[in-house]
C-alpha cells in the first residue's frame, strides 16, 4: 500500500457545473405541472460536482490507503480473510442477473432460482442439514435468523413464552448474546473450562424447560474442538432444547466433518468467511441458515421450492415459517460467488481446506510459542490465542504487538477478544497462505518479541510507517463529527 | 490442481515435520471417529474457469431475456455509470474488513464518511450510520431503536400503506422482539391522518413511534405536514420510510420534522440482482445518535494532527453491550456505501433531477397511454405520485405479465389479479413503453 | 452520608435529596469517559431499575438506580464535559432524586469502608 497520505473528501473536489454521467433521454417531455410546493424538498439538494476522471483517481487514490486481503497477509483471527478468487467477482456480474428485478415472476428467472437452490443443496450436503434458506445477509443475521426459527419451532409445540434461556460459553462472540437479546431471549452464560472448553458439571444445572437453545462454536473461539459435542447435544435435547452451530469458525471443518452429524439442529454459515465471498469493507455478506430434516417449514419466507412434477422453480410463501427477514431472497450476488467458489474448488478441494488451515495454524503457532504465551497447549484448528508476549517485562501490550505488525505489512490479528485472556491475541491464517508468507510472518513476530526486549518504545510509540498514526478516538466520540461540512 | 491452495506436496510434509505431525489426520485426532466425515461430499469435481464460465451460461440463459423493466416496488433499475463498478472492484476495498485497525483503513473509512454526509443531505437528518442490511431490515431496526429510546413505551403505529414487503420484516421482527405494531388505516391509498389522531388520543402514552412511507407502496406522495407535530405532542417519535432517489426532489423527513428517516437506497444506482445487495440506510437527529444501531464513523485528528477517520461510538455496538444490546448487526453492507458515494458523486444533484423528471414524464406518459383505451384507470386518481402508479385493469393482470415476458418486458408488480404497480425510471425507452401500452391495450 | 451500590453508583444524601453519581473505581475501570446518558428532569428512578448509561471510547455501563425517587436535578455541566466524571466522580453527581423510600432503599448499600472492602475482594 501506498505510504503518502490521500485524505480529501469527495465533496472537497466539487467544482459548479462540472458532470460526471450522462443521463439517459427517452425524449419524453415532462408537461404535467410538478406535484405541489408542500410535497417537494425545500433545501436544494449539494452533492458532488465531478467530472469522472477526477471521481475515478480520487477513489483509486483513496484505495492506496487500504489494507486488503489482495494488498497483504491478513491473519484476523475468526473472520477467515482468505483469498477471493476473481471469477467469483465475473459470475456475480453477469449482466443477466444484475438487471433481474427481485420480484420477477419465477417463470422469468429459473436461471435465477436454480442458482439459489443449487447453493441451498450444496450448503445442505457440507453442514449436514436438510434444508437452508439462503436469505440472511450476514453472519449476525443469520444468527437471529436461526433463533427466530427455533422460537418458532417451540411456538409449534406451545412453548413460545416459556423457553426463552439461550445459553451461551463466557467465551463466545459478542453477536450471540446480541441476537439472543434481540430475538427477544434471556442469555446465560455458562462457565468454560480452563482450556476453554464448555463445563459439562457447570451446564447441567442450568438444563431445565425453559431453554430454547444452546449456542455452540465448534472448534470453540480458541480453536480447540469441543470433543464432548455429542454429550452435550445429548443433554440439551433431553431437556427439549436445541443446538444452535455458530459457523463462525466451518472453516477447519470443511472435509473433516459435519455440524449436523454433531448433532446440532440449526446452524447458520457465513459465505463470506468459509465461501470465499469477499468482505467489502465490512459487507455485504450472506449468512445462510440450516436445519435438520423436521424443520424445514419453519425457515423465513419466501422460500424456493423445486417442483418435481414439471421440473421448474417456484417462489412459495409458508405458513408455518417464522415470518420473513428479508424482502427478497436476500445477497443474490453474495450467493453467485459462493457457488462460483464452491463449483471451482469442488467436492475434492472442499475436502482439503479445513485440514490445510488447521496445517497453517498450527505450523505459526508452533513457531511463535516460545516467544508467545499460550495459555492452553494442545490441538488447535484454524485458529488459535496467544496471551501476548511470554516475557512479560516489557510491558509491551497486544495492542502495541498489533500497531507494530502494520508497520511490517501485515494486518494485525482478532485483538482482546476472546475476553478469557488479558492479552488475547488471536491469529488465523487460512488455507489460502503459502508456507512462504506464513514464515515472514513469523519472522516478523519474532523481530517484534526481539524489539520488546531490546527497543520497546519503536514497539509502544507503533505505528510509524502507516497513513495516519494514532488517531485520537476520544476526541472522536466526545465531540462526534459524522458528516462533511 | 487448486489455484487457491499453494500448497505443494513437500510444503505440506515440511511444514508437518515442523509441527511435530505425522499426517494432517493427526491434527485432527481429537475429532471422534464416528463424527468424521465416512466419504467426500456429494459434490461435482473441482471444475475450471472455463467450465464454471459455461455453468453460469447456462443458468443465465435460463432466465427470460427481459430488457425493459417496469417493476419498482421499491426497487427500481437506475443508469449506473461504468465509472462506479469499476471503483467498488478496487480490491484494496473490495477485499478489506471492517476498519478495526484505522491506521490502514483510511479509504474505507473514508467512502463511509462520505456516504454518511451524502444520506445526511438527502434526507436533511443529521446523522446517518454506515448503513444497514437492506431497506426492510433498516426499518425494523428503527422501529427497535425508538423502542429503545423511548423508556416504557412499547407500541408502534404503522401506515397500511407501507409495503407490505417491509412490513412483513418488521413484523418478524416486532414478534420476536416483543414489540407491539398497530395498523394506521388508509384512506383512499394514504395514511388516515383522522385515524392516527383517534388513535394516539387512545393510546398516545404507549406509543414509542409513527412509521410512515413516502412515497407509498402505490407509489404516492403523502403530505406529512405536522405529522410531526402531532407525534411530538404526544412524545412519539415519528418515523419516515423512504425511497433514497425520491428525495432529490420529495420535502425531506429532515424537513418533516422526522426523528428518523429509514429505507433502501438501492434506488441510488445499484443494480437489480435479483434482490441483493442493496443497501439499508438509517438516518436521525443528533438527540438520538447514541442509540443509533450500526457502525458510525467520525472525523478526528491523528497524533500529527492529520485529519482522519475513526469508528466511533462504539460502545453502543453490539460486542460491547452483548445481551445489553438492542441490535445484533455487525457487518453491514460496505462496499454498497462505496457503491453510493461514487454513484451520487458522478451523477450529481443535477443528474438526481434528470433522472426524476425523465422516470415522471415516462410514467405520466404510460398513464396516459394505458387509460386512454378505457380499459384501465389509476387506482387513486386524487392522489399526487412521482414515478409509479397503481393500475387497475378490466384485463387479467397475469395475462399482461406473460404477454409482455414473452416480448421481453417485464410490465410491473401484481398488487391482485386487477392491480398492478407499474414503475417508470429513465432506463426504459419510448419504443418499450409503446409495446406494453398496445400489448395492454389489445387484451 | 454516602452509600453505594454493587454496580458501583452512589448516593449522596442531603436532606431528602440524593445525589447519584458513580464511584471512582468504576470511572477508573471506564477509563476515558465520553458520555453519560441521563434522564429527564421530573422522570421517576426506581431502585435496582436502569436510569441512564455511562459510555467510554470501548465500555459501556448501564446506570443502576440505588435509590428510588423523581429526577429534581441533572449535571448538565457532563454533557458539554463528560470527562468531569474521570476528574473527580464524588464531585460530579451524574442527577439528583427526591428520595422516595430512603430508609428501605438504603438497607443493602454499603458505606465507604464496606464498600472498599468489597471492590478488594470482588474484581470487576
Amino acid at each position: 500500500m501506498n505510504r503518502k497520505v490521500y485524505d480529501k473528501l469527495i465533496f472537497e473536489l466539487s467544482h459548479e457545473g462540472r458532470r460526471g454521467a450522462r443521463i439517459p433521454d427517452n425524449g419524453i417531455i415532462l408537461r404535467q405541472a410538478a406535484l405541489p410546493s408542500e410535497l417537494l424538498r425545500e433545501a436544494p439538494l449539494s452533492l458532488p460536482e465531478v467530472d469522472e476522471p477526477t471521481a475515478v483517481r480520487h477513489y483509486n487514490n483513496m484505495s492506496t490507503n487500504n489494507f486488503g486481503v489482495d494488498t497483504g497477509f491478513y491473519p484476523l483471527g475468526s473472520c477467515t480473510m482468505k483469498y477471493n478468487p476473481k471469477i467469483n467477482e465475473e459470475m456475480a456480474s453477469h449482466r443477466c442477473f444484475a438487471r433481474l428485478h427481485p420480484f420477477t415472476p419465477a417463470a422469468a428467472c429459473q436461471g435465477a432460482l436454480r442458482l439459489y437452490w443449487t447453493l441451498q443443496k450444496a450448503l445442505c450436503e457440507i453442514g449436514g442439514m436438510a434444508e437452508f434458506t439462503l436469505n440472511p445477509f450476514a453472519g449476525a443475521h443469520g444468527e437471529l435468523t436461526g433463533l427466530m426459527t427455533i422460537r418458532a419451532y417451540h411456538a409449534s409445540r406451545g412453548d413460545f413464552d416459556r423457553r426463552r434461556k439461550v445459553i451461551v460459553p463466557d467465551s463466545a462472540h459478542g453477536t450471540n448474546p446480541a441476537s439472543a437479546a434481540v430475538c427477544g431471549l434471556e442469555v446465560v452464560e455458562v462457565k468454560s473450562r480452563p482450556d476453554g472448553t464448555v463445563d459439562i458439571d457447570a451446564l447441567a444445572p442450568l438444563l431445565d424447560d425453559s431453554v430454547a437453545a444452546m449456542m455452540l462454536t465448534n472448534p470453540n473461539t480458541l480453536g480447540i474442538f469441543e470433543s464432548n459435542i455429542p454429550q452435550i447435544a445429548e443433554m440439551v435435547h433431553a431437556c427439549g432444547g436445541l443446538m444452535y452451530y455458530d459457523g463462525a469458525n466451518l472453516n477447519p471443518m470443511l472435509g473433516v466433518a459435519r455440524p449436523g452429524d454433531m448433532g446440532f439442529d440449526v446452524m447458520h454459515i457465513n459465505l463470506h468467511k468459509t465461501f470465499s465471498t469477499p468482505h467489502g469493507g465490512g459487507g455485504p455478506g450472506s449468512g445462510p441458515v440450516g436445519v435438520r430434516a423436521g424443520m424445514e417449514q419453519f425457515l423465513p419466507n419466501p422460500r424456493v421450492v423445486y417442483n418435481d412434477s414439471d421440473h421448474s422453480f417456484s417462489v412459495e410463501y409458508e405458513p408455518e415459517a417464522l415470518g420473513s427477514i428479508s424482502a427478497t431472497l436476500g445477497n443474490f450476488a453474495v450467493q453467485a460467488r459462493a457457488l462460483s467458489y464452491i463449483l471451482t474448488m469442488g467436492s475434492d478441494g472442499l475436502m482439503q481446506v479445513g485440514p490445510l488451515a488447521t496445517l497453517n495454524a498450527t505450523y505459526i503457532k508452533e513457531a511463535l510459542k516460545d516467544l508467545y504465551l499460550l495459555p492452553i497447549d494442545g490441538l488447535t484448528k484454524h485458529e488459535f490465542v496467544f496471551d501476548g508476549l511470554a516475557d512479560k517485562s516489557t510491558g509491551i501490550t497486544t495492542l502495541n504487538i498489533a500497531k507494530r505488525l502494520l508497520d511490517m505489512g501485515y494486518h494485525a490479528p482478532t485483538i482482546y477478544f476472546p475476553l478469557l485472556f488479558h492479552e488475547s491475541l488471536m491469529i488465523e491464517p487460512t488455507e489460502t497462505e503459502s508456507r512462504e508468507t506464513l514464515d515472514a510472518f513469523i519472522d516478523a513476530m519474532r523481530t517484534i518479541a526481539r524489539e520488546a526486549a531490546e527497543d520497546p518504545e519503536t514497539v509502544r510509540s507503533a505505528p510509524h510507517l502507516t497513513p495516519v498514526t494514532h488517531p485520537d478516538d476520544t476526541a472522536a466520540a466526545i465531540n462526534p463529527i459524522v458528516t462533511f461540512s | 490442481m487448486y489455484p487457491y491452495l499453494p500448497h505443494t506436496r513437500a510444503d505440506i510434509d515440511a511444514m508437518l515435520k515442523a509441527v511435530g505431525a505425522e499426517s494432517l489426520d493427526d491434527l485432527y485426532a481429537d475429532v471422534a471417529p464416528q463424527l468424521r466425515l465416512a466419504q467426500p461430499y456429494n459434490l461435482p469435481q473441482s471444475a475450471d474457469e472455463a467450465s464454471v464460465e459455461r455453468y453460469f451460461d447456462r443458468l443465465a440463459d435460463e432466465n427470460l431475456p427481459l430488457r425493459a423493466c417496469f417493476a419498482g416496488a421499491g426497487f427500481y433499475q437506475h443508469h449506473c455509470p461504468a465509472a462506479v463498478r469499476s471503483i467498488a472492484s478496487r480490491s484494496e476495498f473490495l477485499t478489506a474488513y471492517t476498519p478495526y485497525q484505522p491506521e490502514i483503513s483510511q479509504g474505507t473509512l473514508q467512502y463511509i464518511f462520505e456516504y454518511q454526509t451524502i444520506m445526511c443531505r438527502l434526507t436533511g437528518m443529521e446523522v446517518s450510520n454506515a448503513s444497514m442490511y437492506d431497506g426492510a431490515t433498516a426499518t425494523a431496526e428503527a422501529i427497535m431503536m425508538a423502542v429503545a429510546a423511548q423508556r416504557r413505551r412499547n407500541l408502534v403505529l404503522v401506515a397500511e400503506t407501507l409495503s407490505p414487503y417491509v412490513r412483513r420484516v418488521a413484523d418478524t421482527y416486532a414478534r420476536y422482539h416483543g414489540v407491539e405494531l398497530l395498523t394506521i388505516p388508509q384512506a383512499d391509498g394514504a395514511t388516515d391522518r383522522t385515524a392516527l389522531e383517534q388513535m394516539l388520543a387512545e393510546r398516545g402514552k404507549e406509543v414509542a413511534a409513527v412509521l410512515v412511507p413516502q412515497p407509498n407502496f402505490f407509489g404516492i406522495v403523502e403530505d406529512h405536514t405536522g405529522l410531526a407535530e402531532l407525534c411530538h405532542s404526544y412524545k412519539a417519535l415519528l418515523i419516515i420510510n423512504c425511497i433514497a432517489s425520491d428525495l432529490a426532489v420529495l420535502r425531506t423527513p429532515g424537513e418533516y420534522g422526522a426523528d428518523i428517516a429509514c429505507g433502501d437506497a438501492q434506488s441510488l444506482g445499484i443494480p437489480l440482482n435479483f434482490g441483493g445487495p442493496y443497501l439499508g440506510f438509517l438516518c436521525s437527529t443528533k438527540a438520538l445518535m447514541r442509540k443509533m444501531p450500526g457502525r458510525i464513523v467520525g472525523q478526528t485528528t491523528d497524533s500529527e494532527g492529520r485529519r482522519c477517520f475513526v469508528l466511533t461510538l462504539q460502545a453502543r455496538e453490539q460486542h460491547i453491550r452483548r445481551e445489553k444490546a438492542t441490535s445484533n448487526i455487525c457487518s453491514n453492507q460496505g462496499l454498497m456505501t462505496l457503491w453510493v458515494a461514487a454513484w451520487t458523486s458522478l451523477v450529481g444533484a443535477e443528474g438526481l433531477r434528470e433522472i426524476n423528471e425523465r422516470s415522471r414524464a415516462m410514467a405520466l406518459y404510460l398513464l396516459e397511454k394505458l387509460t386512454a383505451s378505457g380499459k384501465a384507470r389509476l387506482k387513486f386518481p386524487s392522489q399526487p405520485f412521482l414515478n409509479e402508479f397503481a393500475l387497475t385493469t378490466d384485463y387479467d393482470v397475469d395475462d399482461l405479465i406473460s404477454a409482455c415476458m414473452a416480448r421481453g418486458i417485464l410490465p410491473g408488480v401484481k398488487i391482485d389479479s386487477h392491480t398492478i404497480l407499474i414503475a417508470a425510471t429513465e432506463t426504459v425507452t419510448r419504443e418499450d413503453a409503446d409495446l406494453l401500452c398496445d400489448i395492454a391495450n389489445n387484451l | 452520608m454516602i452509600y453505594y451500590s454493587k454496580t458501583h453508583e452512589y448516593v449522596r444524601v442531603e436532606g431528602t435529596k440524593g445525589y447519584i453519581g458513580v464511584s471512582d473505581y468504576a470511572q477508573k475501570s471506564l477509563g476515558n469517559v465520553v458520555y453519560v446518558d441521563m434522564p429527564d428532569l421530573g422522570e421517576t428512578i426506581e431502585k435496582g431499575e436502569e436510569f441512564g448509561a455511562i459510555e467510554s471510547v470501548k465500555a459501556a455501563s448501564d446506570l443502576i438506580a440505588p435509590v428510588s425517587g423523581e429526577v429534581v436535578e441533572v449535571n448538565e455541566a457532563l454533557s458539554e464535559n463528560p470527562r468531569l466524571v474521570n476528574q473527580d466522580p464524588m464531585a460530579n453527581w451524574i442527577i439528583a432524586v427526591e428520595l422516595t423510600s430512603l430508609a428501605a432503599d438504603v438497607a443493602d448499600l454499603m458505606d465507604a469502608d464496606a464498600y472498599e472492602a468489597y471492590v478488594a475482594t470482588n474484581p470487576h
